[in-house]
């Protein structure tokens, strides 16, 4: 019984990667897998495999989570300047995926002058496009999982996928009607990333990378995998024959400034704002329309508008935003902002009704009958008698409500809009620390949210003529 | 002499007891008529039956021609005329707690009669002046006195110029000085031709100012007449009763 190794990886990731095993989910497998084990072994310690968010495998190995993290991390300049790096012990290539009809039109990255490209967030590929994007290049969609890319790429959405080609390949067996262009738009590779203090257990990690390309138990690895090739094994016999440790990564690039970051994270705040207001006034709106429904209407009405309460109340709202945009993609396509808008807005708007539904039947008797005596119809008692009544008791739940719904709005990521908590994550990601990051997003959120609590103040206390 | 009310052997239900049980009341126009009566003898129940706000089991109510039926409360598109013809001053005044007092007394002429609202204000104006509460328009039903509420509440009943006017308890929340300056608005309502229906305990307020006071007990009007007749001579058990009474006696 030898002690532990912990390591981390995201089995969500899936093969050839890390994937929960078919044949006993529990356990994981995948090349990452095997030469996690292979590293464990030769140090004479047992694998244990510690489940991560691909996103967090950097900042959760330095809190020491677990000691080496490995599910295709990418090598970069910024990782190496933060953290301990194995040699690469794999080399990919970014490939452009494209629509069958325009293999011939988008061959490069040159030809997807803005137009969309879709790619995983905080990868090499995605900083590749933004990097481009103010120079009249493709725009960047930023999506958190690899699937998605392409199957908005066959529906229509995006032009073109930039991604590793493991992942490419993987999802053209999933995912048909897609082409690969085979000249790649640049190399990568995958390493270990280790605590930056671990440079002891970093060493001893390449030596044992060395020692299995050189007996060629890796290859073998690869290979069982699907995923060795010609440039593979010419990329092993560079590595073995540079002594210094296979670093091809230049630290040329250096580390991005905190300036650099603040147009984008405006850009971020304002979408943020301009989602959430949008998307509050449809909860109002829809709320108002609902409450109504269920006050005054008949059970044929009301049945299913409570239906619509329970059901939207009940459920995550990640997972309504998941079926609007890709559920129901096959019958309508959304915009992935209108998608956003719509998913909070709805969702939302469950919520608001039930507060206007309270709120309305809070108002006494006395006052609707009142404006019967008076010959007001019932249409007008609720809109100049009942409904402003309402509205001012609602008041205080409702800023609340949109308080919530500027923080919700951060859920959107996964459906490919960059707001403010998204923006934050990539920047954090880029400059290896969440501290001014995450100072400036929160700043951005209070400064967004605290006004708007002191003009609900406000017209509190106009409304209560004290 | 045609009635602004009449109401005929009226039999009505809260619940499962039926506390009216054949009511038979006219009122005519420039007439006050106080509907008295113990605490739960009936008389919100037949100002709201009268008002169409609650339903009665049998019998008639006739107001300025407009005759209702008895059953439930038929909806308000069926109700105009009768809507335009009586005005109801509640006893807690439910006056719009979000709407200024200009605003609660137009409300009904803007909305329910279609008046611009120039016209509108120039007539609530006129209202709130003549009932002393002119220099409160802007003011919000919060902002006012008992009293000053009690007369918003009237004005706002009286802006679309009703033949009846129901007035459910209006001295209750109002001390002596004020029930006697009530008192008199509501003689000058009567005098320009509105007819009153005022359900009230207040035996000295219904003495000062009631053209006829109906005393409404176990179901049916008990004894009917002057104030003077009734009130002060009267050998009827019930209406002694209600003479008697604990709400009655605090004036004393």
């Amino acid at each position: 019984m030898h002690s532990p190794l912990r390591w981390g990886g995201d089995a969500e990731g899936g093969a050839p990667f890390v994937e929960a095993d078919p044949a006993n989910p529990a356990k994981v497998r995948g090349f990452d897998v095997e030469i996690a084990s292979m590293i464990a072994q030769a140090l004479h310690h047992d694998p244990v495999f510690v489940q991560v968010a691909w996103a967090s495998i950097e900042a959760s190995v330095e809190r020491g989570d677990f000691s080496i993290g490995m599910s295709g991390v990418e090598d970069r300049p910024e990782l190496r300047a933060r953290h301990a790096v194995s040699i690469p012990y794999f080399e990919f290539r970014e490939v452009l995926a494209v629509r069958f009809a325009d293999s011939a039109r988008y061959r490069t990255l040159a030809d997807l002058a803005r137009k969309r490209v879709a790619t995983l967030g905080g990868t090499g590929a995605y900083q590749m496009l933004l990097d481009l994007q103010p120079r009249g290049g493709p725009v960047a969609i930023s999506y958190d999982d690899d699937v998605h890319p392409y199957s908005d790429l066959v529906s229509g959405r995006v032009e073109a996928v930039l991604l590793d080609n493991i992942i490419a390949e993987r999802s053209l067996k999933r995912t048909s009607g897609f082409y690969i262009q085979p000249v790649p738009v640049a190399t990568g590779h995958y390493v270990a990333v280790l605590a930056r203090a671990d440079t002891a257990l970093r060493d001893s990690v390449n030596a044992v990378l060395r020692a299995r390309m050189r007996d060629g138990s890796l290859e073998k690895t690869l290979r069982a995998w699907n995923v060795w090739n010609d440039s593979e094994a010419r990329y092993f016999a560079r590595v073995l024959a540079d002594s210094s440790g296979g670093n091809t990564a230049s630290a040329a690039q250096g580390v991005r400034s905190v300036r650099s970051y603040l147009p984008a994270l405006a850009r971020a705040a304002a979408i943020t704002l301009l989602l959430s207001c949008l998307a509050m006034a449809l909860a109002v709106a829809v709320g108002i329309a609902v409450a109504a429904g269920r006050v005054y209407g008949s059970r044929v009405l009301r049945t299913p508008l409570a239906i619509y309460v329970e059901v939207i109340r009940g459920t995550p709202v990640l997972l309504q935003l998941f079926v609007l945009y890709y559920g129901l993609s096959g019958i309508v396509r959304l915009p992935a902002f209108l998608a956003a808008v719509l998913g909070l807005g709805l969702n939302y708007a469950a919520y608001e009704s039930e507060i206007y539904r309270a709120a309305l039947q809070a108002i006494p008797r006395s006052q609707l009958e009142a404006g019967r005596t008076l010959g007001l119809s019932e249409a007008q008692i609720l809109r100049l008698v009942r409904g402003p009544q309402a509205l001012r008791l609602a008041l205080a739940p409702m800023t609340n409500d949109f308080v919530a719904l500027l923080k919700d709005s951060s859920l959107v990521s996964v459906i490919t809009v960059v707001e403010l908590t998204k923006q934050t994550a990539i920047y954090a990601t880029n400059i290896g620390s969440w501290v001014v990051p995450g100072l400036l997003c929160a700043a951005i959120y209070l400064a967004m949210s605290l006004p708007l609590s002191r003009l609900a103040r406000r017209l509190e206390r106009k409304w209560s003529h004290a | 002499m045609t009635q602004a009310l009449d109401v005929r052997n009226v039999r009505a239900s809260r619940g499962s007891q039926e506390v009216l049980r054949g009511v038979t009341i006219d009122v005519a126009p420039g007439e006050i008529c106080a509907l008295m009566g113990t605490s739960g003898a009936g008389k919100t129940t037949m100002l709201r039956a009268i008002a169409a706000l609650g339903p009665f089991d049998s019998g008639s109510i006739t107001v300025d021609g407009f005759e209702l039926t008895p059953g439930v409360v038929p909806p308000e598109s069926k109700l105009r005329v009768l809507r335009r013809s009586v005005g109801m001053v509640f006893q807690s005044q439910s006056l719009f707690e979000h709407l200024t007092v200009m605003d609660n007394v137009t409300l009904a002429l803007i909305h329910a009669l279609g008046w611009a609202r120039d016209r509108s204000e120039t007539e609530a104006s006129a209202l709130l002046t003549s009932l002393g509460v002119g220099h409160r328009a802007s003011a919000y039903p919060r902002q006012l006195s008992g009293g000053e509420a009690q007369r918003v509440a009237i004005a706002r009943a009286l802006a679309p110029d009703p033949t009846l006017l129901l007035l459910d308890e209006p001295t209750s929340a109002l001390d002596p000085a004020r029930r006697g300056s009530l008192g008199e608005v509501l003689r000058a309502l009567a005098k320009e031709g509105h007819a009153l229906l005022i359900s009230t305990h207040d035996v000295d307020f219904a003495e000062a100012f009631a053209d006829r006071v109906a005393v409404l007990a176990k179901g049916v009007v008990a004894e009917e007449g002057s104030p003077r007749e009734v009130l002060s001579d009267s050998t009827h058990a019930d209406t002694r009763a209600l003479l008697r009474s604990p709400s009655a006696e605090p004036r004393e």
